[in-house]
């Protein structure tokens, strides 16, 4: 599959457009999956997703297909979701007061996420329960999480794809995985 | 508990596969003595379980046919280029014939004024060159870019170019050659461009081959 990836890229380099339309068939599933879990909204990660690959097609000359694609285009992903997040603004606080009411903020207009034991059954909804944990997480160690469990890429490569010394990336995957457990100790 | 921060730190170099092999006997053992930390191995490795067993998303309906309809427009310039780069030898034959029909033409439109090769005993009149009665001119002449009347003598080969040679005497019952003055030579007449680069040509060529 990497050689297929990698000939279709000389292909892209060398201006035949139809190869990169594979090429996007490919990944499009997997982009867009780490999108949605980084930003949270389908609307806004189908945006970004399409993005990573514009900005994927148009550089395509500064890849060095030597290396590995799915990393290269997993660094513009991961650079693209996190300037996205850093640049929203909240529309809200969750702790803000709200007018009129005596000590309410706007935690106790939320249907609480935590549900008994008991509820937390099998199936979708435990799937569901824990991409809500993911989402949870701080950004900083949620794209490592996605990128080793869910696209399941060596130490390396995240710290290739992420631009950060392999020390920072096994303390950030040790926090988010300690965080996580504490989440899913009782389901 | 000393034991939980170490044994802790070796579980996760434990699920990153970075662990010695003395290491992981060191943890197993202790694993085996420490129920807590037992217990906090376990829900780590079913923490990952579950991460893994998650659904793949797909990505939404046309998500490709929509990238694709967004990618920038090919630039017209790069086709070109990779058609160049793909015939070479037409290209390299098509810039030769660029260069060699571009300077015959701009010489040939650029120089629009009269130029005579002998001017002494020649009558310019505008644009037509008389050669008068009395007049033997000694040598080839060559007119460009006018005409020319003979009167009197040409003592070598006439050669007239984007012009005409004028019958002062039209109604001469004799015929041409006897209304125009003698021309003791070849009398070369070029007003096409193709004769005109020919007309070059062939110069060019009796001058590399010219044996005096």
């Amino acid at each position: 599959m990497e050689q297929l990836i990698k000939d279709k890229i000389i292909q892209v380099k060398r201006g035949n457009r139809a190869a990169f339309e594979e090429v996007v068939a490919f990944f499009q599933d997997r982009i867009y999956h780490h999108c949605l879990r980084m930003i949270g909204n389908a609307h806004e990660a189908e945006d970004i997703a399409q993005e990573v690959f514009i900005r994927a097609y148009v550089n395509i000359h500064s890849f060095d297909e030597r290396r590995k694609f799915s990393t290269w285009l997993y660094r513009i992903a991961t650079n693209l979701t996190i300037d996205r997040i850093r640049k929203r603004k909240p529309d809200y606080y969750l702790d803000a007061e709200i007018k009129g009411t005596d000590g309410l903020d706007m935690y106790s207009q939320l249907a609480s996420d935590h549900r008994q034991p008991d509820e937390e059954v099998e199936g979708l909804e435990l799937k569901q329960f824990i991409h809500n944990e993911i989402a949870n997480l701080p950004a900083k160690y949620r794209s490592i999480i996605m990128l080793r469990y869910i696209e399941e890429f060596s130490l390396n490569e995240i710290s290739e794809i992420m631009d950060m010394p392999l020390g920072t990336v096994k303390t950030r995957i040790h926090r988010g995985r300690e965080a996580l457990r504490k989440k899913l100790r009782h389901v | 508990m000393k034991c939980k921060k170490e044994a802790i730190e070796l579980m996760h170099r434990y699920l990153d596969g970075d662990i010695l092999k003395e290491e992981e006997t060191t943890l197993r053992k202790h694993l085996e003595e420490c129920e807590t930390c037992q217990q906090h191995f376990h829900e780590l490795k079913r923490t990952v379980t579950l991460l893994q067993s998650t659904e793949n998303i797909q990505a939404p309906d046309h998500f490709t046919a929509s990238v694709m309809a967004k990618l920038p427009p090919e630039k017209k310039h790069v086709k070109y280029i990779k058609w160049f780069k793909l015939h070479p030898v037409l290209t390299a034959a098509a810039i030769f014939f660029i260069f060699m029909f571009g300077g015959v033409l701009t010489s040939w439109n650029q120089d629009n004024q009269l130029v005579v090769s002998k001017q002494e005993d020649l009558i310019i009149d505008g644009e037509t060159v008389i050669v008068p009665h009395d007049v033997t001119v000694e040598g080839d002449l060559v007119v460009k870019n006018g005409n020319l009347i003979i009167e009197g003598t040409v003592d070598g080969n006439v050669t007239i170019i984007n012009g005409q040679l004028i019958d002062e005497q039209p109604f001469d019952q004799e015929g041409l050659m006897a209304s125009v003055g003698e021309v003791n030579g070849e009398l070369t007449h070029v007003d096409q461009v193709f004769e005109w680069m020919l007309y070059h040509i062939k110069s060019f060529f009796k001058n590399v081959f010219a044996v005096d």
